[in-house]
């Protein structure tokens, strides 16, 4: 009887868990419906215009999702020599050692730090350096951002990265060190082929982290609605617009940031998805 | 002991539980909305919390969202810079009125070592936020103050990157000042601009212009104020070059007040007054069974924006750099409050 009970408490939370998630999506595409028919999907994606007066309302996706993927995908190249080499140092090289655990604790201590303390830090650290390096007069833009999502992003990638680092058979190892490989032979090619895969899909789920990113993000960007010529320009993501924007938005404008969510929502999701994908595919 | 320490965490928390109950017997009235009035309010409703017979809070979180929250009627006063247009009051649940509380001004605050008393025009800070001015030593704005020296540095231009009732005043003011503005801006609470930085929020303004040389952007006076930033005197349409004060702000609004006090101070051309000038309102519904369950709520309601409008509390203004309503706007919103009912009846 008891069993039972507890069965049943399980599927009605776990369906709750699913019913919630849908009705999401459910409310976004409704919210989006209105801005999709008056300008068609391809084109709300495709256009640059954001002209919220009232006598001339047209929105457009583009700046936003260009914005959106410069910032992540760059954030993702500047982690990646820290990201690699933490894993490296904690999954392989000082493996079990106390320093290792130290090192590993303190980049996750990052992941646990709220994304506005992140922003305060590039506000008032990282972007007087810019202005110092004359990258340019505010330096506030895509770089700036992203050299702090970069930082944000690091314990995302480089922890589960390490695991599958340390994850990796010694008999490959041993194999290689009896052919007369040195270590850094041997890292470079056994262990970092071996675990590309679990690396690679680290990095994609670092990167759908990235991609979502609002509140450090809405901070350095310089909140323009333009499409970034360069990478010292300033921005807009498809997050920290709405960020910006919802508070004040109604009926037209509210509906093309609702449909900037979706857009968003599916995107982030289809990453997360071919992330778990690879994991699965080639975990040991 | 066990027992003792248990004894003494239940005892705590049962006092802790009667201080909250005492405060809560207060009535509450909520409002939110506008961020260019918060300072005014922060210290007008602290005082009001002291002294009144209700406990108010005022969130600043934007004109819009105000607005937005009165329509679903989960506060009972909205506080917006930029009076409901006919279509927006047709969207409302029922009639709204619209209380004035304070005048206040919009200023032009810029970055710039050295410079003081910077002199603008409006047909300037067009071609600034228009992109045809990039510099700060540009003829044009060498020709109107002669003894500034003036660096070769890139203008910064900063805007909101929300939709925001200081946004609506600022480009109200341009609106009737200067053509080229009003065919390619024109007026709203959010503009395409197509030029320099965005931040949200009248802080958020006041931090880039704060932490960024060549900067410029429109912000509520006190925010310039508060973090000892620089304003530009502003020529008015009498030709003087005025910067923002009780006294010029107050003198922008010696004219006629219309009956709903629905209007536009910007651009006033009486002699003294500075340009960018700006009533703020809060809004309520004439009706006040639609925000309120009780006779009792809906009194603290008006009682507290009665109390807005006394003599004592208008004078606070000038502690943050608002100015007080003139005696003729008072009068008016006076009687437009007296209009207020509850099931039919008038509050009082």
């Amino acid at each position: 009887m008891k069993d039972k009970i507890y069965n049943i408490t399980l599927v009605v939370l776990a369906a709750f868990v699913l019913l919630i998630a849908s009705g999401m999506i459910y409310s976004l595409t409704t919210g989006a419906t209105n801005a999709f028919s008056e300008f068609g999907v391809f084109n709300f994606i495709s256009s640059t215009e954001w002209d919220p007066h009232p006598e001339r309302e047209a929105y457009g996706a583009l700046p936003f999702i260009v914005g959106t993927v410069a910032t992540a995908f760059l954030a993702l190249l500047i982690s990646l020599p820290f990201s690699l080499s933490v894993s490296l140092f904690t999954g392989e090289y000082f493996k079990g050692t106390k320093i290792a655990s130290v090192v590993g604790t303190v980049v996750d201590l990052l992941s646990g730090v709220p994304s506005i303390v992140f922003g305060l830090w590039g506000f008032y650290t990282i972007r007087p350096i810019m202005i110092d390096m004359g990258v340019s007069q505010s330096g506030l833009g895509i770089l700036t951002a992203s050299i702090v999502l970069a930082f944000m992003i690091i314990p995302y990638a480089s922890s589960l990265s390490s695991e599958f680092i340390s994850m990796i058979p010694s008999h490959l190892k041993e194999a290689a060190y009896s052919l007369g490989a040195t270590r850094y032979e041997m890292v470079k090619r056994v262990l970092v082929p071996s675990a590309a895969a679990g690396v690679s899909a680290s990095y994609i789920l670092a990167l759908g982290r990235a991609l979502g990113e609002t509140m450090a993000v809405t901070m350095l960007i310089g909140n323009t609605n333009n499409v970034p010529g360069s990478l010292f320009d300033t921005g807009n993501t498809m997050a920290s617009v709405i960020a910006n924007q919802f508070g004040e938005a109604d009926s037209l404008r509210l509906s093309s940031l609702m449909a900037i969510a979706l857009l968003l929502f599916l995107v982030t999701a289809v990453i997360n998805f071919i992330g778990k994908l690879v994991i699965k595919k080639f975990s040991y | 002991m066990k027992i003792k320490s248990i004894l003494t965490i239940v005892s705590t928390t049962l006092a802790l539980s009667a201080l909250l109950g005492c405060s809560e017997s207060k009535q509450k009235v909520t409002a939110a909305g506008a961020t260019f009035p918060l300072p005014f309010y922060n210290l007008a409703i602290k005082n009001y919390n002291e002294i009144g017979s209700a406990q108010v809070t005022y969130g600043g979180i934007g004109s819009g969202g105000g607005i937005r929250s009165l329509r679903d009627k989960v506060v009972n006063i909205a506080g917006s810079d930029a009076y409901l247009s006919d279509k927006e009051m047709s969207e409302m649940t029922d009639e709204v009125l619209h209380i004035p509380t304070c005048m206040g001004a919009i200023v032009i605050a810029y970055n710039l070592d050295g410079v003081e008393g910077l002199k603008l025009t409006s047909d300037v800070i067009a071609d600034i936020y228009m992109g045809k001015i990039t510099k700060w030593n540009d003829n044009k704005i060498a020709a109107i103050n002669p003894e500034a020296i003036l660096p070769d540095l890139d203008i910064t231009p900063a805007y909101r990157s929300d939709g925001s009732g200081t946004t609506f005043v600022f480009s109200d003011y341009m609106t009737k000042v200067n053509p080229t503005w009003a065919s390619q801006l024109g007026t709203g609470k959010a503009l395409k601009f197509t030029t320099g930085i965005a931040a949200k929020g009248n802080p958020g303004v006041a931090g880039v212009i704060k932490q960024t040389p060549g900067a410029i952007g429109y912000i509520g006076s006190e925010y310039a104020f508060a973090l000892k930033i620089n304003t530009a005197a502003i020529q008015n349409p009498n030709g003087e070059f005025i910067k923002a004060n009780g006294n010029t702000i107050s003198a922008a609004a010696t004219g006629d007040i219309v009956a709903d006090t629905r209007m536009m101070i910007t651009a006033s051309n009486a002699k003294g007054a500075y340009p960018i000038s700006c009533f703020t309102w809060m809004l309520i519904y004439k009706n006040q069974n639609v925000t309120s369950q009780t006779k009792e709520s809906a009194l603290e309601t008006i009682k507290f924006l009665k109390w807005m409008m006394s003599t004592s509390t208008q004078e606070m203004t000038t502690t943050v750099h608002y100015s007080p309503l003139p005696k003729k706007a008072l009068e008016t919103a006076n009687k437009i409050l007296s209009t207020a009912t509850f099931n039919g009846k008038p509050i009082n």
